[in-house]
């Protein structure tokens, strides 16, 4: 035996050897457990149903199992409610012993959540939990952001769509807590830096029955536009009610992406209809890896997918390929949250290519999406425009942009004329 | 008396036990149990002993728990001071609370002190510059060297011990005896030249500066609040806890608080209509145990044929 056909098959043989432990080792491993928390019960229970669907939907597809490990996926309630939120966590990672945590709708419930893994390091993966400040000023190593958003990253094109479009005056209803008013705030910064102006912003409590006092005050002001921000029954309430006091047709309505969600629109008729709002989730859009999706996610449930399902199906879809990228090894978090952290997501309903910004949220395309029917009669969002790679800082350097303040009720970025 | 030493004993040696016997998750699950249970307590004082039930002791509880929580995440203090605020503000509110409720009683007081701790609520969730709104607060505010969960069940577990102690000494007192005799007959103690109205205050504000030392701690251990904390939810939670233990016992409240939380905590493991659990067992507690799981205990027991004498 010569020296390179011994170095050869000495090579070859430690290669097999090295795959045949690793993979035993695997084996002995176990699944990876990922600890889901969702509100199955509570304001937005309809949405946790959701949530859970589209991120099972996705390992059920890839047989359950990603990176040579089984995936083991353990739900648990959070209630709405960011106390029982906490409880939970605590109970996902101290006895059943989870690798890692996702999920949560209520951005209440995920900070309670991200405070709490940001003494203890485990990961948590937020697809719908959007407070500007968990991938900005109090960012969390260990809390990323994967297929998911920052609330304001998607009011910006939306209110430069509305410039281009002529629109001058406008008038902001929205909900009053965090999530409105970071959305109202990229909005109205975008709007009144490109020279418009903001006549009058609406705040009012979550779950308002009765939108009478806001929609004549409205009419009177005669804005070109008005943009609501409205999540769950308040969407449906404020478009109906929209209709019916006769402003559909006379002022033009933009609305945050939540308001014409699938979760909303697919109770509602034509009152919807023409509705404008932007997002990154559009579930009319015409690409393979999207049209896929939909249509097994109809055949799945028997409905047009939400954004909740959308964003853990992707975040699945996101999870997979860092864990192929570890080669299951999740328990060593830094490499596999770096690995997060790099994952390029192709071939995805998210649309092309996409990847995390250096501060942990995704650069997405943003979709100017109308409400129109789809030949079947029902409600969808089609997109009527499309503005390239925005990221969670718009065309603003993020340092320079960071040393203004939150957005707030009291700061809302308007640039006064 | 040597029969209920032995018992006290072999709780106390069972709940120093639980960090070996439970590590882990059901330690801090213990560690909330213990909290909640001062909390009910709190309200076992008003409710099982001066005949007045609140629905106004969760807004006391979270505000204790913002105070700590403000204090020390937002303006940067030391957790000590922020428990001493806490306590401060906690005791404060309930003096404004008992000033508006104490004379009334029934169904009234029922529905002042829901509206007192809506108003509570209302501003936790609005004031947002200072609560964090719908977001709370958030932040570790425990103090270092009870950081780990084991020395923080213990702390807790001292603590709670002290402050039942110390109820158990205030229901127990002549003092009591009068809140006892106000929920019996308020005229007859009026009659009897006690100043009813001064009892009540007195008793609505001790009350509420163990509903605040509970929210304190509950600060400690959640290192978060939100109007959630505040909200109604805890004060029938705590509420809740007092009937299923049984009113007017004080150990009712331990006993109702870890099976509450327990039932939530096992129940939701294995169904998310746990809530639904929940409600079929409060509705079986009141048909069967009106007087609560301690009060039922104490009847059958009294009843048992040679412990009559």
């Amino acid at each position: 035996m010569n020296r390179r056909s011994f170095l050869k098959t000495a090579g070859t043989s430690l290669l097999a050897m090295s795959s045949w432990t690793r993979r035993a080792f695997a084996a002995d491993r176990g699944p990876i457990r990922i600890g889901l928390l969702s509100p199955l019960t509570g304001v937005i229970a309809a949405g946790g149903r959701e949530l859970v669907d589209g991120f099972n939907l996705y390992w059920e597809q890839i047989g359950r199992k990603a990176g040579g490990r089984e995936i083991e996926v353990v739900v648990e309630d959070d209630a709405s409610n960011p106390n029982t939120a906490l409880q939970k966590a605590r109970r996902l990672v101290e006895q059943r012993d989870v690798h890692m945590l996702v999920g949560d709708i209520l951005a209440n419930t995920g900070l309670a959540v991200a405070e709490y893994v940001k003494g203890n390091g485990v990961p948590y993966f937020i697809p719908v939990i959007a407070a500007d400040d968990l991938t900005q000023r109090k960012r969390i190593p260990n809390v990323i952001r994967i297929a998911g958003y920052s609330t304001s990253q998607s009011t910006r094109p939306l209110a430069d769509y509305a410039l281009k479009k002529g629109v001058r005056k406008v008038i902001t209803v929205s909900q009053d807590y965090t999530f409105g008013h970071e959305q109202c705030g990229g909005f109205c910064q975008i709007f009144t830096e490109g020279g418009g102006s903001v006549l009058q912003q609406f705040w009012h409590p979550l779950n308002t029955p009765d939108f009478s006092p806001y929609l004549p005050q409205i009419q009177s002001a005669q804005p070109d536009a008005v943009f609501a921000m409205e999540t769950g029954a308040d969407g449906s309430r404020f478009i109906q009610q929209w209709a019916n006091f006769g402003l559909k047709d006379k002022i033009q309505l933009f609305t945050s992406m939540n308001a014409t969600d699938q979760s909303i629109i697919r109770t509602l008729g034509p009152e919807a209809e023409g509705v404008i709002s932007a997002g990154h989730f559009c579930e009319g859009r015409d690409d393979p890896a999207n049209k896929k999706f939909v249509s097994d996610y109809e055949k799945a449930f028997g409905k047009l997918p939400s954004i909740y399902a959308f964003s853990h199906y992707s975040g699945a879809m996101w999870l997979a390929e860092a864990f192929k990228a570890v080669g299951g090894k999740v328990e060593d978090r830094p490499r596999f949250l770096e690995a997060v952290r790099k994952v390029k997501l192709s071939s995805s309903p998210l649309g092309r290519e996409v990847s995390l910004d250096k501060y942990g949220n995704p650069i997405y395309d943003i979709y100017i999406r109308k409400v129109v029917r789809r030949l079947d009669g029902k409600l969808w969002n089609s997109p009527v425009e499309v503005y390239p790679a925005v990221s969670q800082f718009w065309r603003y350097d993020p340092e320079q942009y960071m040393k203004q303040p939150s957005y707030s009720r009291e700061f809302q970025g308007i640039k006064k004329a | 008396m040597s029969r209920s030493a032995a018992v006290f004993a072999m709780v106390a040696a069972a709940l120093c036990a639980v960090p070996f016997v439970a590590p882990g998750y059901k330690t801090s699950l213990a560690t909330e149990m213990l909290i909640f249970a001062v909390l009910a307590m709190s309200i076992d004082v008003l409710a099982g002993y001066a005949g007045r039930t609140s629905l106004g002791h969760g807004a006391i509880f979270g505000i204790g728990a913002y105070v700590v929580l403000y204090h020390v995440t937002v303006t940067g203090g030391r957790p000590w001071a922020g428990a001493a605020l806490g306590l401060l503000a906690a005791t404060a509110a309930a003096v404004v609370f008992a000033l508006l409720a104490i004379r009334t009683s029934g169904v009234y007081f029922l529905l002042i002190t829901l509206a007192l701790g809506m108003i509570v609520w209302g501003i936790c969730l609005r004031w947002t510059s200072v609560t964090g709104g719908e977001n709370g607060l958030r932040g570790s505010v425990r103090p270092d060297w009870v950081a780990g969960p084991v020395p923080f069940y213990y702390f807790v577990l001292a603590a709670t011990a002290l402050m039942s102690f110390a109820l158990w000494r205030f229901v127990h007192s002549p003092f009591g005896l009068t809140l006892r005799g106000i929920r019996e007959s308020e005229s007859r103690m009026r009659a009897l030249g006690y100043d009813v109205s001064l009892h009540l205050f007195v008793g609505f504000v001790v009350s509420g500066f163990f509903a605040g030392a509970a929210g304190v701690l509950y600060a400690f251990f959640n290192s978060f609040a939100s109007p959630a904390t505040v909200a109604l939810d805890q004060s029938v939670a705590g509420l809740l806890m007092v009937l299923v233990g049984g009113a007017g016992t004080l150990v009712g409240s331990f006993v109702g608080s870890v099976a509450i939380i327990s039932l939530e905590n096992f129940v939701s493991y294995h169904t998310e209509r746990w809530p639904m659990v929940l409600g079929l067992v409060f509705i079986a507690t009141m048909i069967f145990a009106p007087e609560g799981l301690v009060g039922r205990a104490r009847l059958v027991l009294a009843r048992r044929p040679g412990r009559s004498a």
